[in-house]
């Protein structure tokens, strides 16, 4: 399937990436080309087909519902970008 | 023998014999790294180095000898694919976006090699999230093979095989998504294996795309990967879908006989398109193994051609919702001045990930949107099941696949990186196996032009002890694992 660049635009939003006017035109053939790879699935039918999640049919394995992990909460924090008091600090959100 | 020339193996027999300390080939390894991989002409397959943590685990592993407590693995060298999260060491996974992370815990596979006491001399380069075919999409610049410093090492586990073929360290982990084992192993010279899907813990690997990631071992001969996977490999509670079943020395079942063992090649492997010398090469490697005792069939895996399309909707889908975390708020780059939270999600992944992280992301975020998710993702693990039951109807009749691994042996750099399609073409033998969650190898072949190409042995769910067996088997009549870049022995 084609795109065309209001696609490319509502794309880049529902991912949260902010991309260049400039390089609209580029995503536009690149996904474009990609998706139309990808569209060869289309040749072949697989209505009775059960879809494959994992290789092994392996089903979710569940666990105790116990703590299993120690707070390291500064050892977290260490990674923030910003922080203050041990809390992510982030632009305002509520006016 | 130089030490550098010895193999993981020979170091771990070494190190027993009293031949060297840990010390002394871990000082040795780190000038190499120094001389052959820093600066303007250097290989660059290495995103950092410790120097100073290596050399105190090597003299904690002389320790742990001297006290009587080693195992095959203390004291012995190698290097871990920055993919891995490392407690303390800066984990980049070849972004810009990870430019500044420290993790605060060691990834299983880490943890596992640790606890051995293997000495880790730092974290190779690779493509940015591990997406990519060539290495060159590392923020971290690309890196040369050794064989020809003007063509790519191959991804995305690059840095890993250039670090090993130069011999700069003698094994180094990788993962495998799409081929990122198999093919820089393919195009640098080495053994690499991709385990069955869920062999080796993922926890800790940082994620792109979940249902097709494994780790898996790169190294020069099949013997030492066999001593590194039984290290790699393990149930982990961690990871949820790591699947319960015993590890079993794989060093242990390497000389066993081969003979009467069936290989199946696929016809689809081996098209009217592939390259005469290619498919020359891969038939001479093949008659290796009719000498062993083996026998070769023609077989059929008709979903072959439907893997690179199917690939690049789960792979892109996947990574579209693992990285979604990168947003700039808890760890991770974050752009200047956001002006508010919607501002501060986008510039600061429009501006950390690169070109190729954000096509796939745009891809998969395209797939799994409304209206378009059963045409494409649903779709596209319906064409998974059709590729598993291929193979699952061929092991019934062989117990190995061969083909090659790539088309062609390495491109020049720059070649292929200006049109995604062409360079997703690369993976087209690699794509299918994880697809199914089969373990596939790469073994060296021979030479086309003066560079390596790699032969692929598949083998059935659980069966890589079979397959480091029939590869093991395999270089001990013939000598191709032996080859060494030029001015590197």
């Amino acid at each position: 399937m084609a795109l065309d660049r209001s696609d490319v635009t509502n794309i880049a939003d529902l991912a949260r990436l902010a991309i260049a006017e400039d390089n609209i035109g580029q995503y536009q053939e690149e996904l474009s080309s990609i998706l139309a790879l990808v569209e060869q699935m289309n040749a072949v039918n697989t209505d009775d087909v059960q879809p494959l999640a994992h290789p092994a049919d392996a089903v979710q394995r569940l666990r105790a519902d116990v703590v299993s992990e120690e707070n390291q909460r500064e050892k977290y924090m260490a990674n923030a970008p910003a922080q203050e008091n041990g809390l992510f600090l982030v632009p305002k959100v509520v006016e | 023998m130089a030490l550098h020339n010895l193999t993981l193996t020979q170091i771990s027999k070494g190190l027993e014999a009293g031949d060297f300390t840990s010390a002394e080939i871990t000082q040795h390894f780190l000038d190499r790294i120094q001389q052959l991989d820093q600066g303007d002409d250097g290989l660059n397959s290495f995103i950092t180095v410790t120097p100073e943590q290596a050399l105190a685990d090597a003299k904690a592993a002389d320790d742990r000898r001297a006290a009587g407590n080693a195992t095959p693995w203390t004291g012995v060298p190698f290097a871990h694919k920055d993919i891995f999260c490392t407690d303390g060491t800066l984990t980049t996974c070849g972004s810009k976006m990870l430019g500044n992370f420290v993790p605060p815990y060691d990834a299983t596979v880490v943890a596992n090699m640790k606890r051995e006491g293997a000495v880790c001399l730092g974290k190779t380069n690779m493509d940015e999230f591990a997406m990519g075919s060539s290495n060159e999409s590392s923020y971290f610049g690309a890196v040369k093979n050794p064989w020809n410093k003007e063509t790519i090492p191959g991804g995305s586990s690059g840095g890993s095989a250039a670090a090993v073929a130069a011999r700069l360290v003698p094994a180094a982990t990788g993962t495998d998504t799409g081929g990122s084992i198999r093919q820089p192993s393919a195009l640098c010279g080495l053994t690499g294996l991709k385990p069955t899907y869920g062999r080796c813990s993922r926890w800790g690997m940082i994620a792109y795309a979940s249902s097709l990631d494994q780790a898996g071992p790169m190294a020069r001969t099949a013997e030492d990967a066999a001593m590194m996977l039984n290290v790699m490999a393990s149930f982990d509670t961690k990871d949820s879908t790591s699947i319960k079943q015993d590890v079993p020395d794989y060093t242990a079942t390497l000389n066993d006989d081969i003979a009467g063992k069936v290989i199946g090649l696929p016809k689809e492997f081996f098209p009217e398109s592939l390259d005469g010398e290619m498919k020359q090469t891969m038939m001479n490697a093949i008659a290796e193994f009719e000498k062993l005792g083996c026998t070769v069939k023609e077989i059929s895996l008709p979903s072959t051609d439907l893997a690179i399309p199917a690939y690049y909707v789960v792979a892109p889908a996947e990574c579209s919702a693992n990285l979604s975390r990168m947003d700039g708020v808890r760890f991770g780059y974050r752009c200047e001045d956001p002006k508010d939270v919607e501002d501060l999600y986008k510039r600061s992944r429009g501006e950390g990930f690169g070109d190729e992280v954000k096509r796939r992301i745009m891809v998969g975020t395209y797939a799994l949107s409304t209206g378009f998710y059963d045409a494409y993702y649903v779709k596209a693990q319906k064409i998974r099941r059709l590729i598993k039951n291929d193979f699952v109807k061929a092991f019934e009749e062989v117990d190995f696949i061969m083909g090659p691994v790539t088309p062609s042996p390495a491109f020049k750099m720059g070649e292929k990186s200006g049109d995604p399609v062409e360079m997703y073409m690369e993976d087209k033998f690699t794509l299918s196996c994880n697809l199914a969650g089969l373990p596939g190898m790469s073994i060296p072949a021979g030479q086309i032009n003066g560079l390596p190409v790699g032969l692929q042995i598949m083998g059935n769910y659980w069966n890589e002890a079979a397959m480091l067996n029939a590869a093991h088997k395999f270089q001990q009549v013939t000598d191709f694992h032996n080859a060494a870049p030029q001015g590197i022995e």
